[in-house]
């Protein structure tokens, strides 16, 4: 598989000529009928190889724009080919359904899970129904309303994380986005099943975090997750929006970076040239991960799984302790 | 977060009169703007008033001993937990590195934390008090604040106290990046176990209660107060006016405005807080 040439990144750009010889070979192959498929599996090798070597030392930004990718798999283009009897559910039973923050109940090979995970949309008219997957109030509530639910009836809960953030606008600070992150986090640290969070595309700041409490948090690995945009902080702490390439390095946004940092305990492998190159086989990655980990959650009795997951997050913190003069 | 771009990206002229405001204890420099009413005081006057504007009723940022002087009870502070202080772990540089600007606000504040808690009595009735200072980083919560607010919770388990926390903070501290978002999960997880001791949080909202600290243990109280005015949300002001392109309300995140939507219990003004603190102790714990 040398992967798609639909939408190359800035820094795949070398391989747009490897690809032109392709749909030259094929051109000429069927012009002059003639077998030229060894010299294109050549070629095809080639774009695999350079892949490869393009994507074994990405820097922090082009991981940031692997992340962003508009044909990068959404939460609804994964849990299509993870789980099977989805039904979406709608609603906070409060106030609205968020378009941004979806949910459900589905099968994970045979067995019950309650889903939530942000939704960005796939064209920019659905984009701006979903706002980019910016969630607000309404969305975290209906999240919480669903994993109380799976709480209740003893139904694991899987969430996938992939917004640049909470949706900053009026309507989120009258009802309070605010109180609904945080009770959120309240909440997540003390449900008595297994919760798994995979971070699939932006994990932005709190909106993120605001499904980000579980058990297990699981990685895909150009996948990013930050407590600010590096657009955002080089323009807060730079004063300077061009600096985002610094700001991306300085923030440790990439999964090896928080793996080492112990924010989230297992990166998920993409296929070459990133998830959007290969989605069923992203999904399948994704499927195994869950698998495995939702099975060592099950043998944890019910106030382990809650102290484990307590001092999990009660550990995340760097700091000094002087000694008494 | 978001919302700290505001506070590093005031009006030059703003920032000049908060730094006169911050110099009101500096003898001589006796007279003082008030933002609001932009009246001039007495300097004198305005801290009889407990820095609430008398002409106006704005109230200036209090750091954290003038605020513990008007809260805690003569001579029952004990201070907990002060020797953990800030690393610059992930070697942190933007305008100025990391360590260097801890120095600075160690020196500014007199303070080693934008956090400082402490077992203090109020009405005689013991309590796990916190008390953030803006002008420690704008009281951005790091690992620190974190974990001092997190022991503060623990302890007031352990010890049977209500906890009380005055906020005061722009939102989370960049400069520790990915922890300092951690801190919020860490803090309310805490928070999840003092409710299931049954222990009462208090949550008292100053001006600016902002974005990783309002997203976490400060919306969580089982009671909400703020003062009058202070600024309490999520995303920032301009964050959210750049976005959605449109002049905001007028009293837009303020206390006023969370309190008419349902999100604090009670606006209330800096000479009854006290007053009302011990109401509210005494209910939960009588």
């Amino acid at each position: 598989m040398a992967g798609t040439k639909k939408g190359l990144l800035d820094f795949e750009k070398p391989l747009i000529d490897l690809y032109k010889k392709i749909d030259e070979l094929n051109r000429l192959s069927r012009h002059g009928k003639i077998d030229l498929s060894s010299e294109i599996q050549a070629v095809e090798k080639r774009i695999e190889q350079q892949r490869k070597e393009l994507f074994a030392d990405l820097t922090p930004m082009q991981t940031v724009s692997i992340a962003r990718h508009v044909l990068r798999p959404t939460t609804l283009d994964l849990v299509k080919h993870i789980f099977t009897d989805f039904l979406e559910l709608h609603g906070d039973r409060c106030f609205a359904d968020d378009p941004a923050l979806i949910g459900g109940i589905a099968k994970l090979e045979g067995q019950s899970v309650v889903i939530v995970g942000h939704q960005k949309g796939s064209s920019t008219k659905e984009n701006i129904y979903r706002r980019w997957g910016m969630a607000n109030p309404d969305g975290y509530r209906k999240a919480l309303r669903l994993m109380q639910m799976a709480d209740n009836f003893e139904k694991p809960i899987i969430t996938f994380i992939d917004t640049p953030g909470a949706y900053p606008g009026i309507e989120g600070e009258e009802r309070s986005v605010a109180e609904a992150i945080a009770r959120n986090l309240r909440e997540m640290s003390q449900f008595e099943v297994p919760i798994m969070i995979v971070i699939t595309g932006e994990g932005g700041s709190g909106g993120a975090l605001g499904i980000g409490v579980g058990d297990k948090v699981l990685m895909l690995e150009y996948s990013i997750y930050s407590v600010i945009s590096p657009e955002g902080c080089a323009s807060i702490l730079y004063r300077d929006a061009s600096k985002a390439k610094e700001a991306a390095e300085s923030l440790k946004i990439t999964a090896k970076d928080l793996l080492e940092l112990k924010v989230i305990d297992e990166i998920i492998k993409e296929p070459i040239g990133g998830a959007h190159n290969n989605i069923e086989q992203t999904a399948k990655n994704i499927k195994a991960a869950l698998l495995k980990n939702l099975s060592g959650l099950k043998q944890l009795s019910k106030p382990e799984l809650i102290e484990t997951r307590y001092k999990k997050f009660r550990s995340l913190g760097i700091f000094e302790e002087l000694s008494p003069l | 977060m978001k919302s700290i771009h505001d506070w590093f990206s005031k009006k030059k002229e703003e920032k000049e009169l908060e730094a006169k405001a911050e110099k009101l204890d500096i003898p001589g420099n006796l007279w003082v703007k008030c933002f609001k009413c932009k009246g001039t005081l007495y300097g004198k006057d305005l801290e009889a008033n407990l820095k609430v504007c008398p002409k106006c009723g704005y109230h200036f940022k209090l750091t954290f001993s003038e605020r513990l002087k008007i809260t805690a009870d003569e001579g029952s502070f004990l201070e907990h937990d002060n020797l953990i202080v800030s690393k610059d772990f992930l070697k942190f540089t933007d305008a100025m590195p990391y360590g260097k600007r801890l120095e600075e606000a160690k020196r500014k504040s007199g303070l080693n934390e934008a956090v400082i808690t402490s077992e203090a009595k109020i009405g005689g009735m013991r309590t796990g008090l916190g008390i953030m200072d803006f002008s420690f980083i704008g009281g951005s919560l790091g690992s620190v604040v974190g974990e001092k607010v997190t022991r503060l919770i623990e302890r007031s388990i352990e010890g049977k106290m209500p906890v009380i926390i005055f906020n005061a903070s722009g939102g989370a501290r960049m400069q520790e990046a990915i922890m300092s978002l951690m801190q919020m999960a860490k803090t309310s997880a805490a928070l999840a176990k003092l409710k299931k001791a049954r222990m009462p949080f208090i949550s008292v909202c100053t001006d600016p209660t902002m974005a990783g600290v309002s997203a976490s243990y400060a919306m969580l109280g089982d009671m909400i107060i703020s003062e009058p005015g202070a600024l309490v949300g999520f995303a920032g002001p301009r964050v959210i006016e750049q976005t959605i392109k449109q002049k905001l309300p007028e009293n837009f995140q303020r206390a006023e405005f969370l309190m008419e939507h349902g999100f604090i219990d009670m606006v209330v003004e800096r000479k009854n807080i006290k007053n009302t603190l011990i109401k509210t102790i005494k209910f939960f714990m009588e």
